[in-house]
Protein backbone atom coordinates (compact mmCIF):
# COMPACT_ATOMS: atom_id res chain seq x y z
CA UNK A 1 0.00 0.00 0.00
CA UNK A 2 2.83 2.22 1.02
CA UNK A 3 4.48 1.47 -3.05
CA UNK A 4 1.09 2.29 -4.21
CA UNK A 5 0.92 5.84 -2.26
CA UNK A 6 3.90 6.92 -3.39
CA UNK A 7 3.11 6.01 -6.88
CA UNK A 8 -0.01 8.32 -6.49
CA UNK A 9 2.14 10.81 -5.07
CA UNK A 10 4.36 10.83 -8.19
CA UNK A 11 1.46 10.99 -10.46
CA UNK A 12 -0.24 13.45 -8.76
CA UNK A 13 2.89 15.74 -8.84
CA UNK A 14 3.79 14.98 -11.94
CA UNK A 15 0.28 15.32 -13.45
CA UNK A 16 -0.16 18.96 -11.76
CA UNK A 17 3.43 20.16 -12.73
CA UNK A 18 2.81 19.08 -16.19
CA UNK A 19 -0.74 20.73 -16.19
CA UNK A 20 0.54 23.85 -14.58
CA UNK A 21 3.20 23.98 -17.34
CA UNK A 22 0.08 23.82 -20.19
CA UNK A 23 -2.25 25.87 -18.05
CA UNK A 24 0.28 28.77 -18.01
CA UNK A 25 1.26 28.38 -22.17
CA UNK A 26 -2.23 27.89 -22.30
CA UNK A 27 -3.81 31.30 -20.72
CA UNK A 28 -1.05 33.19 -23.21
CA UNK A 29 -1.70 31.47 -25.74
CA UNK A 30 -5.67 32.72 -25.10
CA UNK A 31 -4.78 36.12 -24.42
CA UNK A 32 -2.28 36.99 -26.24
CA UNK A 33 -2.10 34.41 -29.75
CA UNK A 34 -3.54 35.24 -32.59
CA UNK A 35 -7.21 34.00 -33.55
CA UNK A 36 -6.17 30.62 -34.58
CA UNK A 37 -4.28 29.73 -31.60
CA UNK A 38 -7.15 31.44 -29.40
CA UNK A 39 -9.97 29.08 -31.14
CA UNK A 40 -8.11 25.72 -30.64
CA UNK A 41 -7.11 26.29 -26.92
CA UNK A 42 -11.39 27.43 -26.47
CA UNK A 43 -11.63 24.01 -28.27
CA UNK A 44 -9.63 22.06 -25.95
CA UNK A 45 -10.48 23.53 -22.77
CA UNK A 46 -14.34 23.15 -23.73
CA UNK A 47 -13.83 19.60 -24.43
CA UNK A 48 -12.05 18.44 -21.91
CA UNK A 49 -14.27 20.00 -19.30
CA UNK A 50 -17.32 18.61 -20.83
CA UNK A 51 -16.30 14.97 -21.03
CA UNK A 52 -15.61 12.99 -17.84
CA UNK A 53 -12.37 12.86 -16.64
CA UNK A 54 -12.66 8.72 -16.85
CA UNK A 55 -13.48 8.91 -20.64
CA UNK A 56 -10.83 11.28 -21.22
CA UNK A 57 -8.18 8.82 -19.29
CA UNK A 58 -9.26 5.84 -21.63
CA UNK A 59 -9.24 7.92 -24.52
CA UNK A 60 -5.88 9.87 -24.04
CA UNK A 61 -4.34 6.57 -22.20
CA UNK A 62 -4.84 4.63 -25.47
CA UNK A 63 -4.33 7.31 -27.88
CA UNK A 64 -1.74 8.71 -26.54
CA UNK A 65 0.67 5.59 -25.72
CA UNK A 66 -0.60 4.34 -29.48
CA UNK A 67 0.48 7.77 -31.08
CA UNK A 68 3.89 8.26 -29.71
CA UNK A 69 4.88 4.68 -29.99
CA UNK A 70 3.90 5.38 -33.82
CA UNK A 71 5.60 8.40 -34.05
CA UNK A 72 8.91 6.59 -32.37
CA UNK A 73 8.26 3.69 -34.95
CA UNK A 74 8.12 6.68 -37.63
CA UNK A 75 11.56 8.32 -36.38
CA UNK A 76 13.38 4.75 -36.37
CA UNK A 77 13.44 3.68 -32.79
CA UNK A 78 11.52 0.73 -32.86
CA UNK A 79 8.31 0.02 -31.01
CA UNK A 80 8.63 1.15 -27.55
CA UNK A 81 7.04 0.41 -24.68
CA UNK A 82 6.14 3.31 -22.74
CA UNK A 83 5.95 2.73 -19.19
CA UNK A 84 2.30 3.61 -17.45
CA UNK A 85 3.50 6.26 -15.25
CA UNK A 86 4.39 8.54 -18.22
CA UNK A 87 1.20 7.57 -19.74
CA UNK A 88 -0.42 8.39 -16.36
CA UNK A 89 1.71 11.81 -15.75
CA UNK A 90 0.61 12.62 -19.22
CA UNK A 91 -2.90 12.31 -18.93
CA UNK A 92 -3.76 14.00 -15.86
CA UNK A 93 -1.24 17.02 -17.10
CA UNK A 94 -3.36 17.38 -20.21
CA UNK A 95 -6.65 17.21 -17.90
CA UNK A 96 -5.23 19.39 -15.46
CA UNK A 97 -3.94 21.52 -18.10
CA UNK A 98 -7.34 22.55 -19.47
CA UNK A 99 -8.51 23.48 -15.82
CA UNK A 100 -5.12 25.66 -15.18
CA UNK A 101 -5.49 27.16 -18.36
CA UNK A 102 -8.77 28.79 -17.22
CA UNK A 103 -7.56 29.67 -13.56
CA UNK A 104 -4.27 31.48 -14.90
CA UNK A 105 -6.74 32.98 -17.41
CA UNK A 106 -9.06 34.59 -15.06
CA UNK A 107 -6.07 35.52 -12.75
CA UNK A 108 -3.80 36.78 -15.27
CA UNK A 109 -6.44 39.29 -16.21
CA UNK A 110 -6.89 40.62 -13.34
CA UNK A 111 -3.64 42.04 -12.81
CA UNK A 112 -3.88 45.78 -13.57
CA UNK A 113 -2.39 46.34 -17.05
CA UNK A 114 -0.46 49.16 -16.22
CA UNK A 115 1.94 46.73 -14.06
CA UNK A 116 2.72 44.56 -17.31
CA UNK A 117 2.89 48.25 -19.65
CA UNK A 118 4.92 49.42 -17.02
CA UNK A 119 7.34 46.06 -17.57
CA UNK A 120 6.91 46.73 -21.45
CA UNK A 121 8.17 50.00 -21.21
CA UNK A 122 11.34 49.46 -19.04
CA UNK A 123 12.10 47.65 -22.75
CA UNK A 124 11.86 43.56 -20.69
CA UNK A 125 11.51 41.16 -23.62
CA UNK A 126 8.47 39.77 -23.43
CA UNK A 127 9.11 36.69 -21.84
CA UNK A 128 11.38 38.26 -19.02
CA UNK A 129 7.68 40.36 -18.53
CA UNK A 130 5.77 37.41 -18.28
CA UNK A 131 8.40 35.77 -15.57
CA UNK A 132 8.89 38.84 -13.90
CA UNK A 133 5.90 41.06 -13.54
CA UNK A 134 2.55 39.23 -14.96
CA UNK A 135 3.42 35.44 -12.73
CA UNK A 136 4.38 37.36 -9.90
CA UNK A 137 1.58 39.60 -9.61
CA UNK A 138 -1.10 36.85 -11.01
CA UNK A 139 -0.12 34.60 -7.81
CA UNK A 140 -2.16 35.57 -5.61
CA UNK A 141 -5.11 35.73 -7.86
CA UNK A 142 -4.63 31.97 -9.09
CA UNK A 143 -3.68 29.98 -5.58
CA UNK A 144 -7.32 29.51 -4.60
CA UNK A 145 -7.70 27.99 -8.06
CA UNK A 146 -4.89 26.32 -8.06
CA UNK A 147 -5.45 24.51 -4.63
CA UNK A 148 -8.37 23.27 -5.53
CA UNK A 149 -6.50 21.87 -8.76
CA UNK A 150 -4.53 20.13 -6.31
CA UNK A 151 -6.84 18.52 -4.50
CA UNK A 152 -8.75 17.42 -7.72
CA UNK A 153 -5.33 16.03 -8.87
CA UNK A 154 -4.66 14.12 -5.96
CA UNK A 155 -8.33 12.62 -7.00
CA UNK A 156 -7.86 12.24 -9.65
CA UNK A 157 -4.81 9.91 -9.53
CA UNK A 158 -7.85 7.05 -7.88
CA UNK A 159 -9.13 6.82 -11.41
CA UNK A 160 -6.38 5.49 -12.82
CA UNK A 161 -7.28 2.49 -10.90
CA UNK A 162 -9.78 1.94 -13.52
CA UNK A 163 -7.30 1.27 -16.31
CA UNK A 164 -5.38 -0.73 -14.21
CA UNK A 165 -2.54 1.11 -12.91
CA UNK A 166 -1.85 0.15 -9.74
CA UNK A 167 -2.10 3.00 -7.53
CA UNK A 168 -3.41 3.49 -3.87
CA UNK A 169 -6.93 2.58 -4.91
CA UNK A 170 -6.21 -0.12 -6.86
CA UNK A 171 -3.74 -1.70 -4.42
CA UNK A 172 -5.85 -1.65 -1.38
CA UNK A 173 -8.25 -2.85 -3.85
CA UNK A 174 -6.45 -6.01 -4.40
CA UNK A 175 -5.45 -6.74 -1.22
CA UNK A 176 -8.54 -6.23 0.06
CA UNK A 177 -10.06 -8.91 -2.32
CA UNK A 178 -6.80 -11.32 -1.19
CA UNK A 179 -7.49 -10.92 2.76
CA UNK A 180 -11.24 -10.38 2.49
CA UNK A 181 -11.19 -7.46 4.99
CA UNK A 182 -12.69 -5.34 2.50
CA UNK A 183 -13.56 -2.73 5.59
CA UNK A 184 -9.98 -2.50 7.01
CA UNK A 185 -8.64 -1.37 3.97
CA UNK A 186 -10.80 0.48 2.54
CA UNK A 187 -10.81 2.67 5.47
CA UNK A 188 -7.04 3.00 5.96
CA UNK A 189 -6.53 3.86 2.19
CA UNK A 190 -9.26 6.70 2.66
CA UNK A 191 -7.20 7.48 5.75
CA UNK A 192 -4.24 8.33 3.39
CA UNK A 193 -5.81 9.95 1.40
CA UNK A 194 -7.56 12.50 4.02
CA UNK A 195 -4.25 12.59 6.03
CA UNK A 196 -2.39 13.40 2.83
CA UNK A 197 -5.44 16.76 1.60
CA UNK A 198 -5.57 17.78 5.74
CA UNK A 199 -1.48 18.21 5.30
CA UNK A 200 -1.85 19.76 1.98
CA UNK A 201 -4.16 22.11 2.58
CA UNK A 202 -1.71 23.26 5.46
CA UNK A 203 0.81 23.71 3.24
CA UNK A 204 -1.15 25.92 0.91
CA UNK A 205 -2.45 27.90 3.70
CA UNK A 206 0.80 28.73 4.06
CA UNK A 207 1.90 29.26 0.81
CA UNK A 208 -1.13 31.69 0.54
CA UNK A 209 0.23 33.63 3.16
CA UNK A 210 3.59 34.15 1.38
CA UNK A 211 2.43 35.06 -1.40
CA UNK A 212 -0.20 37.39 -0.28
CA UNK A 213 2.28 39.50 1.97
CA UNK A 214 2.55 42.86 0.89
CA UNK A 215 -1.31 42.95 -0.34
CA UNK A 216 -3.96 45.07 0.96
CA UNK A 217 -6.82 42.91 3.19
CA UNK A 218 -10.25 43.68 2.91
CA UNK A 219 -11.61 41.69 5.31
CA UNK B 1 -12.30 12.41 -30.18
CA UNK B 2 -12.36 15.14 -33.24
CA UNK B 3 -15.82 14.11 -33.94
CA UNK B 4 -16.69 15.70 -31.62
CA UNK B 5 -14.50 19.26 -32.52
CA UNK B 6 -17.60 20.45 -34.26
CA UNK B 7 -19.85 21.19 -31.24
CA UNK B 8 -17.69 24.10 -29.80
CA UNK B 9 -17.47 26.15 -33.18
CA UNK B 10 -21.72 25.95 -33.14
CA UNK B 11 -21.03 28.21 -30.11
CA UNK B 12 -20.05 32.06 -30.74
CA UNK B 13 -17.00 30.90 -29.16
CA UNK B 14 -15.28 33.39 -27.54
CA UNK B 15 -15.93 36.30 -24.64
CA UNK B 16 -15.51 38.87 -27.33
CA UNK B 17 -18.39 38.06 -29.45
CA UNK B 18 -16.73 37.84 -32.58
CA UNK B 19 -18.54 36.76 -36.35
CA UNK B 20 -18.54 32.95 -36.75
CA UNK B 21 -17.37 33.10 -40.03
CA UNK B 22 -14.23 34.64 -40.27
CA UNK B 23 -12.40 33.42 -42.93
CA UNK B 24 -10.02 31.30 -40.09
CA UNK B 25 -13.08 29.68 -38.61
CA UNK B 26 -14.46 29.12 -41.73
CA UNK B 27 -11.03 26.92 -42.54
CA UNK B 28 -11.00 25.35 -38.95
CA UNK B 29 -14.32 24.04 -39.37
CA UNK B 30 -13.59 22.89 -43.00
CA UNK B 31 -10.82 20.58 -41.10
CA UNK B 32 -13.21 19.40 -38.80
CA UNK B 33 -15.66 18.57 -40.88
CA UNK B 34 -12.94 16.67 -42.85
CA UNK B 35 -12.03 14.80 -39.61
CA UNK B 36 -15.61 14.09 -38.64
CA UNK B 37 -15.81 12.35 -42.36
CA UNK B 38 -12.93 10.85 -42.11
CA UNK B 39 -14.00 9.09 -38.79
CA UNK B 40 -17.31 7.92 -40.21
CA UNK B 41 -15.97 6.97 -43.39
CA UNK B 42 -12.78 5.26 -42.46
CA UNK B 43 -13.63 3.51 -38.45
CA UNK B 44 -15.81 0.66 -37.86
CA UNK B 45 -19.20 1.29 -36.85
CA UNK B 46 -21.08 -1.17 -38.24
CA UNK B 47 -22.02 -2.56 -34.44
CA UNK B 48 -23.69 0.65 -33.80
CA UNK B 49 -27.70 -1.12 -34.60
CA UNK B 50 -26.90 -3.35 -32.81
CA UNK B 51 -26.30 -1.85 -29.87
CA UNK B 52 -28.25 1.16 -30.63
CA UNK B 53 -31.26 0.54 -27.84
CA UNK B 54 -29.00 -0.62 -25.03
CA UNK B 55 -27.24 2.53 -25.37
CA UNK B 56 -30.24 4.50 -25.31
CA UNK B 57 -31.27 2.72 -22.01
CA UNK B 58 -27.49 3.35 -20.72
CA UNK B 59 -28.33 6.92 -21.72
CA UNK B 60 -31.60 6.87 -19.51
CA UNK B 61 -29.77 4.93 -16.29
CA UNK B 62 -27.22 7.87 -16.12
CA UNK B 63 -29.75 10.67 -16.37
CA UNK B 64 -31.77 8.92 -13.88
CA UNK B 65 -28.58 8.09 -11.53
CA UNK B 66 -27.71 11.50 -12.04
CA UNK B 67 -30.97 13.31 -11.41
CA UNK B 68 -31.73 11.51 -8.44
CA UNK B 69 -28.61 11.40 -6.63
CA UNK B 70 -28.45 15.59 -7.76
CA UNK B 71 -32.45 15.94 -6.26
CA UNK B 72 -32.29 13.81 -2.87
CA UNK B 73 -28.38 15.50 -2.62
CA UNK B 74 -29.68 18.55 -2.88
CA UNK B 75 -31.93 18.31 -0.07
CA UNK B 76 -29.50 17.04 2.27
CA UNK B 77 -26.94 19.96 1.53
CA UNK B 78 -29.65 22.42 2.75
CA UNK B 79 -29.48 21.16 6.00
CA UNK B 80 -25.36 20.98 5.91
CA UNK B 81 -25.08 24.36 4.65
CA UNK B 82 -27.56 26.01 7.28
CA UNK B 83 -26.16 24.13 10.21
CA UNK B 84 -22.64 25.10 9.46
CA UNK B 85 -23.93 29.29 9.46
CA UNK B 86 -26.30 29.11 12.57
CA UNK B 87 -26.70 25.99 13.80
CA UNK B 88 -25.62 24.94 17.69
CA UNK B 89 -21.55 23.93 17.59
CA UNK B 90 -21.87 20.61 18.02
CA UNK B 91 -23.80 20.01 14.53
CA UNK B 92 -21.84 22.47 12.87
CA UNK B 93 -18.37 20.65 14.11
CA UNK B 94 -20.62 17.27 12.76
CA UNK B 95 -21.21 18.46 9.78
CA UNK B 96 -17.87 20.04 8.96
CA UNK B 97 -15.91 16.88 9.73
CA UNK B 98 -18.76 15.17 7.69
CA UNK B 99 -17.80 17.71 4.20
CA UNK B 100 -13.77 17.78 5.10
CA UNK B 101 -13.61 13.59 5.07
CA UNK B 102 -15.81 13.35 2.19
CA UNK B 103 -14.50 16.14 -0.19
CA UNK B 104 -10.55 14.63 0.96
CA UNK B 105 -11.31 11.25 -0.34
CA UNK B 106 -11.21 10.06 -3.63
CA UNK B 107 -15.13 9.08 -5.14
CA UNK B 108 -14.29 6.07 -5.98
CA UNK B 109 -12.29 4.43 -2.91
CA UNK B 110 -15.70 5.80 -1.32
CA UNK B 111 -17.81 3.83 -4.14
CA UNK B 112 -15.30 1.12 -3.52
CA UNK B 113 -15.74 1.22 -0.11
CA UNK B 114 -19.34 1.02 0.14
CA UNK B 115 -20.01 -1.47 -2.24
CA UNK B 116 -17.40 -4.33 -1.23
CA UNK B 117 -16.48 -3.06 2.19
CA UNK B 118 -20.22 -2.78 3.22
CA UNK B 119 -22.04 -4.87 1.20
CA UNK B 120 -19.43 -7.74 2.69
CA UNK B 121 -20.24 -6.60 6.03
CA UNK B 122 -23.98 -6.78 5.64
CA UNK B 123 -23.59 -10.29 3.94
CA UNK B 124 -22.19 -11.37 7.66
CA UNK B 125 -25.63 -10.69 9.56
CA UNK B 126 -28.40 -13.28 9.39
CA UNK B 127 -30.70 -10.95 10.20
CA UNK B 128 -29.89 -8.63 7.51
CA UNK B 129 -30.00 -11.48 4.93
CA UNK B 130 -33.27 -12.30 6.14
CA UNK B 131 -34.92 -8.78 5.53
CA UNK B 132 -37.30 -7.72 3.22
CA UNK B 133 -34.32 -5.32 2.43
CA UNK B 134 -31.69 -8.07 1.35
CA UNK B 135 -33.20 -8.42 -2.17
CA UNK B 136 -32.57 -4.30 -3.10
CA UNK B 137 -28.99 -4.76 -0.93
CA UNK B 138 -27.65 -7.40 -3.28
CA UNK B 139 -27.99 -5.14 -5.95
CA UNK B 140 -25.60 -2.88 -6.85
CA UNK B 141 -27.76 0.23 -7.56
CA UNK B 142 -28.15 1.35 -3.77
CA UNK B 143 -24.63 1.59 -3.29
CA UNK B 144 -23.75 3.00 -6.28
CA UNK B 145 -26.83 5.84 -5.24
CA UNK B 146 -25.55 6.09 -1.92
CA UNK B 147 -21.87 7.08 -3.16
CA UNK B 148 -22.77 9.40 -5.15
CA UNK B 149 -25.39 11.04 -3.25
CA UNK B 150 -23.57 11.69 -0.33
CA UNK B 151 -20.22 13.34 -2.32
CA UNK B 152 -22.91 15.69 -3.98
CA UNK B 153 -23.97 16.28 -0.85
CA UNK B 154 -20.88 17.16 0.77
CA UNK B 155 -19.72 19.37 -1.99
CA UNK B 156 -23.28 20.93 -2.14
CA UNK B 157 -22.81 21.45 1.68
CA UNK B 158 -20.03 23.61 1.33
CA UNK B 159 -21.51 25.88 -2.05
CA UNK B 160 -24.71 26.26 0.18
CA UNK B 161 -22.77 27.36 3.88
CA UNK B 162 -21.35 30.27 1.33
CA UNK B 163 -24.44 30.61 -0.12
CA UNK B 164 -26.67 30.79 2.86
CA UNK B 165 -23.00 33.44 4.77
CA UNK B 166 -23.53 35.58 1.62
CA UNK B 167 -27.61 36.50 1.73
CA UNK B 168 -27.77 40.12 3.09
CA UNK B 169 -28.17 40.38 6.85
CA UNK B 170 -30.36 43.27 6.20
CA UNK B 171 -32.99 41.34 4.37
CA UNK B 172 -33.33 38.63 6.78
CA UNK B 173 -33.76 41.53 9.42
CA UNK B 174 -36.24 42.81 7.43
CA UNK B 175 -38.35 40.03 7.47
CA UNK B 176 -37.89 39.70 11.29
CA UNK B 177 -38.70 42.91 11.25
CA UNK B 178 -42.19 42.03 9.69
CA UNK B 179 -42.86 39.74 12.35
CA UNK B 180 -42.35 36.12 10.08
CA UNK B 181 -41.64 33.44 12.24
CA UNK B 182 -37.99 31.91 12.20
CA UNK B 183 -39.43 29.24 9.65
CA UNK B 184 -41.58 31.26 7.18
CA UNK B 185 -38.52 33.95 7.47
CA UNK B 186 -35.80 30.87 6.23
CA UNK B 187 -38.90 29.53 3.66
CA UNK B 188 -39.60 32.81 1.98
CA UNK B 189 -36.56 34.50 2.32
CA UNK B 190 -33.42 32.86 3.53
CA UNK B 191 -33.32 29.44 0.82
CA UNK B 192 -34.68 31.27 -2.38
CA UNK B 193 -32.10 33.92 -2.39
CA UNK B 194 -29.56 31.18 -1.04
CA UNK B 195 -30.22 29.23 -3.72
CA UNK B 196 -30.86 32.25 -6.31
CA UNK B 197 -27.11 33.39 -5.79
CA UNK B 198 -25.70 29.46 -5.67
CA UNK B 199 -27.20 28.38 -8.99
CA UNK B 200 -24.26 29.47 -11.13
CA UNK B 201 -22.24 27.19 -8.99
CA UNK B 202 -24.90 24.57 -9.15
CA UNK B 203 -24.66 24.06 -12.17
CA UNK B 204 -20.97 23.56 -12.49
CA UNK B 205 -21.69 21.42 -9.89
CA UNK B 206 -24.10 19.37 -11.69
CA UNK B 207 -21.91 18.99 -14.61
CA UNK B 208 -19.60 17.51 -12.61
CA UNK B 209 -21.79 15.01 -11.10
CA UNK B 210 -22.93 13.96 -14.56
CA UNK B 211 -19.04 13.43 -14.98
CA UNK B 212 -18.83 11.40 -11.73
CA UNK B 213 -21.50 9.14 -12.82
CA UNK B 214 -19.06 6.94 -15.31
CA UNK B 215 -17.61 5.64 -11.82
CA UNK B 216 -20.59 3.36 -10.89
CA UNK B 217 -20.06 1.61 -13.66
CA UNK B 218 -16.68 -0.11 -11.99
CA UNK B 219 -19.20 -1.35 -9.94
CA UNK B 220 -21.36 -3.31 -11.97
CA UNK B 221 -24.38 -0.72 -12.55
CA UNK B 222 -25.06 -0.58 -16.75
CA UNK B 223 -25.02 3.05 -17.32
CA UNK B 224 -24.34 4.54 -20.93
CA UNK B 225 -20.44 3.97 -19.96
CA UNK B 226 -21.15 0.49 -18.80
CA UNK B 227 -22.52 -0.42 -22.12
CA UNK B 228 -19.77 1.40 -23.70
CA UNK B 229 -17.04 -0.90 -22.37
CA UNK B 230 -19.47 -4.06 -23.30
CA UNK B 231 -19.12 -2.85 -26.61
CA UNK B 232 -15.37 -2.72 -26.45
CA UNK B 233 -15.40 -5.61 -25.00
CA UNK B 234 -17.29 -7.68 -27.30
CA UNK B 235 -16.27 -6.17 -30.44
CA UNK B 236 -12.19 -5.50 -29.62
CA UNK B 237 -12.43 -1.97 -30.81
CA UNK B 238 -10.44 0.29 -28.91
CA UNK B 239 -11.52 4.10 -30.50
CA UNK B 240 -14.68 3.90 -31.83
CA UNK B 241 -16.78 3.94 -28.35
CA UNK B 242 -14.85 5.62 -26.98
CA UNK B 243 -15.49 8.50 -29.44
CA UNK B 244 -19.27 8.23 -29.38
CA UNK B 245 -19.14 7.79 -25.68
CA UNK B 246 -17.28 11.78 -25.31
CA UNK B 247 -19.82 12.24 -27.91
CA UNK B 248 -22.69 11.78 -25.72
CA UNK B 249 -21.34 13.13 -22.90
CA UNK B 250 -20.64 15.90 -24.91
CA UNK B 251 -24.35 16.84 -25.48
CA UNK B 252 -25.64 15.65 -22.58
CA UNK B 253 -23.60 18.94 -20.62
CA UNK B 254 -24.41 21.04 -23.29
CA UNK B 255 -28.02 20.54 -22.32
CA UNK B 256 -27.39 20.63 -18.80
CA UNK B 257 -25.93 24.03 -19.43
CA UNK B 258 -28.32 25.21 -21.16
CA UNK B 259 -31.42 24.01 -19.01
CA UNK B 260 -29.89 25.79 -15.96
CA UNK B 261 -29.25 28.99 -17.90
CA UNK B 262 -32.96 28.71 -18.72
CA UNK B 263 -33.82 28.01 -15.01
CA UNK B 264 -30.99 31.42 -14.43
CA UNK B 265 -32.85 33.69 -16.50
CA UNK B 266 -36.27 33.15 -15.35
CA UNK B 267 -35.45 34.71 -11.94
CA UNK B 268 -35.42 38.17 -12.45
CA UNK B 269 -32.57 40.37 -11.54
CA UNK B 270 -32.01 44.08 -11.05
CA UNK B 271 -29.77 44.44 -14.05
CA UNK B 272 -26.90 46.46 -13.43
Amino acid sequence: MLVGFIQSLKLAFGGYGLGLLIGIGGACGKLYGGPILRDLMEIYTTLIRAIPELVLMLLLYYAGTDALSQLLALAGYGSVDINALTAGIFVIGVVQGAYATEVFRGAIKAVPAGQIEAGRAYGMSPMKVLTRVTLPAMLPYALPGLANLWMVATKDTALLAVIGFSELTLVTRQAAGSTKAYMLFFLAAGAIYLAWTLVSSLVIRFIEKRATRGLVRTA
Amino acid sequence: MSDSLTAPTAVPAGPRGRSLFEPHRLFLMAIFAGLVFCIVWFMRWDWLPQYGTKLVYGVIETLIMLFATAIVGFLLAVPIGLVQVTGPKPLSWLALTFCTIIRGTPLLLQLWMLYYGLGSLFAQYPEIRQSFLWPYLRQAWPYGFTALMISFAAYEGEVMRGAFKGVPRGELEAAAAYGMSPFKLFWRIWLPRAIHRALPTLNGETVLQLKATPLIATITIVDVYGVISRVRQDTYLTYEPLLLLALIYLCLTGLLIYGFRLLENRIPTRGA
